[in-house]
């Protein structure tokens, strides 16, 4: 399945997208007409309040949420098509790791669903493990684990069945900010090893925009995409990077954007 | 120490209560025998005598052990006196009551999680199972297995003992089976999972702990139940049997020792249930 096309082609676009919930206090509009196109390799940061309808447009791309209007395509497939192909791997606030099952044993969790061989399994677990520097915990419980390290956990788990694409939401946020610092650096060592595509939802700016390659500034009421900003830094991203001109002239141009966000309200 | 402490004064409490019953009790009896000989007794000659009666009303701690003893250590196990064989017959159709209470409660929990309407349909009767007396149903179990052909007493004692352990499995695999919250369900959805991977997977182990909490309750309903299923009917073994031939024939030490058999029976039960749980909890990395 890998994708042989030049550099850079259009791996998520949505055009036009639209989802309004029905609620007992009328329908709430999610997502007001969000046209967006992210690349292979990109790393697409959204951020802006809640309401503002990023986690809910993660939710769209991973068919977890079904868009009222507009199209979007995954790997040149519906969501849905590419949820069954299992096109992306998600990583959710909480770990959420199974707590009746090892470090290995949640890994393992959608291989085993998936079908992969024993051997297969017990290789990719192996490899994933050692990709977010967990090797040797495989077999302690999760309680044993501390929050960052539980959480690098579930990313392996996200990574286990190598999906082109990686969806994270707020993978960071119940974490303290050192961890935090930490786990930031590593998932771009990650992502630049990986050369995975990731979209990511965060409360944070200077998350936003020390993690991205492009960073879309979201407003609530109705859900919508306010700006899109294409990073001026480059790839390689030491973290005293975070006080170079062009970090803190990005950071900004975020902060403007979600406070016009807030004027319209 | 500091833990057995509070468990011997209450157990000495105990005692003592029931020490002072029998005495209060039985010393009826005394009078009575006193007042027809003619003599009168001080209250130093009546404590002896609430000691050892034959048919006391209620007997004292030390008749009722010796009792047991006798009829644990002092038996072939095979005799028709001993409580290890009567006890035994309590036990199987105990087991078998509880391992059918445990097949019913578990499939009408899945059917109901997984297909709504069983919800609606299914659940009304169930609470309503459990509101009849089972002192009233038993025999009409009992009357009409033996109406349809089944001579085994064995079948009847298991239904009515599954007819009352179904229920606490039924209510706890519900609350277990729906236990998983959104997002490990989406998760699963992410993964493209099958409904059939997603209960073995998620639903089914995440509902371990309700289930073995309900164990603890099923168990012992499962005996009250074979007890009473064993009460009608001139059953001839069993420690209901027991207990209705000690009160037919007016000995109550029969009935007293077959009550605490019965008693010392359902501790081991409990005690058994929560060897499996600690062992099925060690396999699914609880906390230590």
């Amino acid at each position: 399945m890998k994708d042989t096309a030049p550099a850079n082609p259009p791996i998520i676009e949505a055009q036009g997208l639209n989802l309004t919930f029905q609620t007992a206090d009328g329908p709430v509009h999610a997502l007001k007409d969000v046209d967006l196109t992210i690349s292979k390799g990109d790393f697409v940061s959204f951020i802006g309040p809640s309401g503002c309808g990023k986690t809910t447009f993660l939710r769209c791309i991973a068919a977890l949420e079904r868009p009222t209007g507009g199209t979007l395509s995954v790997n040149g497939m519906t969501a849905d098509e590419a949820r069954k192909r299992r096109a992306y791997g998600y990583v959710f606030q909480a770990a959420g790791l199974y707590p009746w099952r090892t470090i290995a044993g949640n890994v393992k969790l959608p291989l085993e669903i998936m079908g992969f061989t024993k051997a297969e399994q017990d290789t990719r677990v192996r490899k994933v493990l050692e990709l977010v520097e967990l090797s040797g915990f495989g077999g302690k419980f999760p309680w044993q684990l501390s929050g960052g390290m539980q959480q690098r956990a579930s990313i392996a788990r996200a990574l286990a069945f190598d999906a082109d694409i990686l969806l994270m939401d707020e993978p960071f946020g119940a974490l303290d900010e050192i961890v935090r610092d930490r786990l930031n650096e590593e998932l771009l060592k990650l992502w630049a090893r990986t050369e995975k595509t990731i979209a990511f939802v965060t409360h944070s700016i200077p998350e936003a925009v020390y993690l991205s390659t492009k960073i879309v500034v979201m407003s609530p009421r109705p859900g919508r995409i306010t700006d899109v900003i294409d990073s001026p830094l480059p790839r390689e991203r030491p973290l005293d990077i975070r006080d170079s001109k062009d970090f803190i002239d990005t950071a900004h141009r975020v902060r403007e954007g979600l406070r016009a966000g807030h004027v319209d309200d | 120490m500091t833990r057995t402490l509070p468990v011997l004064a209450v157990l000495g409490v105990i005692t003592v209560l029931w020490y002072a019953a029998s005495i209060w009790m039985n010393a009826t009896w005394v009078f009575d025998q006193a007042g027809r000989a003619g003599v009168t007794v001080t209250w130093a000659e009546v404590v002896p005598q609430t000691m050892a009666q034959d048919r006391p009303l209620l007997p004292p701690p030390h008749q009722v052990a010796s009792e047991l003893w006798k009829g644990v250590a002092g038996q072939n196990v095979t005799s028709k006196r001993s409580l290890v064989y009567h006890g035994f017959v309590t036990f199987r159709g105990t087991m078998l009551g509880f391992a059918l209470g445990i097949a019913l409660g578990v499939a009408l929990a899945i059917s109901i999680v997984r297909y709504r309407v069983m919800e609606l349909s299914v659940m009304p009767w169930a609470i309503i199972s459990q509101t009849i007396p089972i002192v009233a149903l038993a025999p009409m179990i009992l009357t009409l297995s033996n109406q349809i052909g089944i001579d085994n007493r064995e079948v009847p004692k298991a239904i009515i003992a599954a007819y009352l352990s179904f229920f606490p499995v039924l209510v706890s695999m519900i609350k277990g089976l729906r236990a998983p919250d959104h997002m490990q369900l989406d998760l699963l959805k992410t993964y493209g999972a099958s409904e059939g991977q997603t209960f073995a997977k998620l639903r089914l182990p995440a509902s371990m702990p309700y289930f073995f909490a309900s164990l603890k309750v099923a168990v012992a309903a499962a005996l009250i139940g074979t007890i009473v299923g064993e009460l009608p009917t001139g059953a001839i073994e069993g420690l209901g049997a027991r207990m209705l031939i000690g009160s037919q024939f007016g000995e109550p030490l029969i009935m007293w020792t077959a009550l605490f058999a019965a008693a010392i029976l359902a501790g081991g039960l409990i005690l058994l249930v929560g060897l499996i749980e600690r062992l099925a909890n060690a396999r699914m990395g609880a906390q230590t």
